[in-house]
């Protein structure tokens, strides 16, 4: 196990490296000169070069690659170019909003979509089951952002019952959660559908299983049967998909953060993508490379702890 | 607890969209406690629909009719919530394949301390020590360690022991064997026989075993039932079955087993033709197109059960008391 988790965690660590040079060569390759993307046409030649200089463009790729490790190894990530404060304090500003949203969103998602899923499979073939497979397909179906600006226009503007953007009030819980209820509830929901879906299509299977049959001639009952003997085997793609899936609730969490105007790493990467702030991107794709990555591990490890067999493969 | 088991005149049929498969036809059969029952005959004849319509585990595809007399109860119109507190507890299944029998993600231990939930009296300290116990009892070392492993840190053998003391714990009326050496290799089938024909001696309920293969049914059986194609044919003790075998497919049957050959043979007997389509039945006999002595009847009219002895039947016009 531990071993397995050493070679995990290297590899996680070769990914991040990866996807910085990905990073440094699209940046590299990006055709036209930053600079003047960012100061605009009527920039002086002083003032471009001097950017270049700040940014550390003007040296070679891999001498760039080589020092962001370097600093990111002693936890300088660089400096905003604008306004000049540490890139670490950016993402560590941003970074718990972004989180709560997407954990709550998920929270939610799971705590909806499992329950929903094993009462699709406990009533298969009835018009519960149909009820839920409609709405699973139909809130997949439905962008996370076209959730966000209807959900705004009926609780915000029309009802006034939620804020329609910002965080909420700093130290003050009722206002920050009631900030949260929108955004969360635009990126929980197609999750939820999609979860519901998954385990109900995971558990059909396990129920098809002769271990399953043998429960119920010990006259085990239905719920117990599903929630302990099914959903502990159903549950583990559920775990797969959904690590996998944060990349994409973090990324719905940009559209999500723009449609709110709510602080957090979405709109801190969008501004400093439009403005060209490379060491802001950098320093923010790491982290979030980082965070990805470990989250994989986690849900890895996760099911090697719920799967004895997964357990004893890597164990030898 | 324990009481006699009659099933009469049992019929299940699958409805299916090609059709009702008539899986079991017409079927009596009883059995006594203390008795081992076993029932015989090719994949495809109906022995595991009738174990799994006495456990009370059909499919919600499957129609019964007639009817399933425990210890004076019709399990066949009992609701299922009924039916499922028989289950576990006067009812146990050993399932066919000890592989895939058990949760491979729970420990034993966790898996038959479940199994014993209808015993609300005992605690789950209690309800260990007992596994431990019957873990012992069937033959397993180390049981304590045992019960903290995986099922599938254990051998095949090992696990149709455990599936085999999982059913002991419940203390049932009726103990059903379904197929319980077939996914064992010879010298586990003969370690599970013998330890079948131990607990048989401290056991008073009743055992049925369903087995295709005939040497286990005759090393572990009071009485046997042979059936075909969803019917049963014969039925009685089973040194009558084994050596006055009066129908003519348990003839053929008996005919076709290697181990009663007594001289080296270039090829092994087989019964011509093949099974009926189970979704038209024949009217006649069942056996009939494949049988050598059917004669003008055999065709169009079903046969009777014939009594030939105390305990002694056959479903054919050939046979005569």
């Amino acid at each position: 196990m531990l071993a397995y988790a050493v070679k995990r965690i290297g590899l996680g660590l070769l990914i991040l490296v990866l996807v910085m040079v990905a990073m440094y060569a699209a940046v590299f390759l990006v055709p036209g000169d930053p600079a003047t993307v960012a100061l605009g046409p009527r920039a002086t030649p002083e003032l471009k070069r001097l950017l270049i200089e700040r940014m550390g463009l003007d040296q070679p790729v891999w001498w760039q690659i080589i020092e962001f490790f370097r600093n990111a190894l002693t936890g300088n990530l660089g400096y905003d170019v604008w306004s000049n404060r540490p890139v670490s304090t950016l993402v560590l500003e941003a970074l718990p909003n972004t989180l709560i949203l997407g954990l709550t969103a998920l929270a939610v998602a799971l705590l909806i979509g499992v329950p929903l899923g094993c009462l699709s499979v406990m009533r298969r073939g009835t018009a519960a089951d149909a009820v839920i497979g409609v709405l699973s397909v139909g809130v997949i179906a439905v962008p996370s952002f076209v959730v966000a600006i209807y959900s705004l226009l009926l609780f915000a503007v029309t009802l006034r019952w939620l804020p329609a953007i910002g965080a909420g009030e700093a130290g003050d819980f009722v206002s920050q959660a009631k900030a949260l209820v929108m955004p969360a509830a635009a990126i929980a929901l197609g999750w939820i559908g999609y979860i519901a879906r998954m385990v109900r299509a995971s558990m059909m299977e396990v129920m098809g299983e002769p271990h399953i049959r043998t429960a119920r001639s010990f006259g085990l009952p239905e719920w117990k049967i599903v929630s302990k003997y099914a959903l502990r085997i159903a549950i583990i793609p559920t775990i797969s998909l959904v690590a996998v899936g944060l990349g994409s609730i973090l990324s719905s969490a940009v559209f999500v953060e723009a449609v709110f105007a709510r602080p957090g790493i979405g709109k801190l990467i969008t501004d400093a993508v439009n403005t060209r702030n490379y060491p802001v991107v950098m320093g923010t794709v790491l982290i979030m490379t980082a965070i990805y990555v470990s989250i994989t591990i986690a849900a890895d490890l996760l099911i090697a702890r719920l799967d004895p067999r997964v357990r004893d493969v890597f164990r030898g | 607890m324990t009481g006699s088991l009659a099933a009469s005149d049992l019929s299940v049929r699958y409805e299916t969209p090609h059709g009702s498969v008539h899986a079991l036809r017409h079927v009596d059969i009883e059995a006594h406690p203390g008795e081992v029952i076993g029932i015989v005959g090719e994949s495809g004849c109906g022995k595991s629909t009738l174990v799994t319509a006495l456990a009370n585990l059909l499919p919600a595809n499957a129609h019964v009719d007639g009817s399933i007399h425990y210890n004076g109860v019709d399990l066949a119109k009992l609701d299922a919530h009924h039916q499922r507190l028989l289950r576990g507890d006067e009812i146990a299944l050993v399932s066919q394949d000890p592989m895939t029998a058990f949760n491979p993600v729970l420990t034993i231990g966790d898996q038959l301390v479940d199994f014993q939930h209808h015993r609300k009296d005992l605690g789950r300290a209690q309800k260990r020590a007992r596994i431990a116990a019957m873990l012992g009892r069937v033959g397993i070392a180390d049981a304590e360690r045992r019960m903290r492993s995986f099922p599938h840190e254990l051998s095949g053998g090992m696990r149709q022991r455990v599936a085999i003391a999982a059913a002991l714990l419940t203390d049932p009326g009726l103990l059903i064997a379904d197929e319980p050496t077939t996914a064992l290799d010879v010298t586990m089938e003969a370690q599970i026989i013998h330890l079948l024909r131990e607990l048989r001696r401290e056991y008073n309920g009743i055992i049925i075993v369903v087995s295709h293969h005939l040497g286990v049914i005759a090393e572990l059986c009071d009485r046997v039932y042979v059936m075909y194609a969803g019917e049963v044919v014969e039925g009685g003790e089973v040194d009558a079955i084994f050596h006055d075998a009066r129908h003519p497919y348990t003839q053929a049957l008996l005919a076709c087993d290697p181990a009663r050959f007594h001289e080296r043979l270039d090829r092994l007997p087989t019964i011509p033709g093949s099974l009926p389509n189970l979704t038209q039945p024949p009217s006649g006999c069942v056996y009939a197109p494949r049988c050598d002595r059917a004669f003008a009847p055999c065709g169009s009219i079903a046969p009777p059960l014939v009594k030939l002895a105390a305990s002694h039947v056959a479903r054919c016009h050939a046979v005569t008391p």
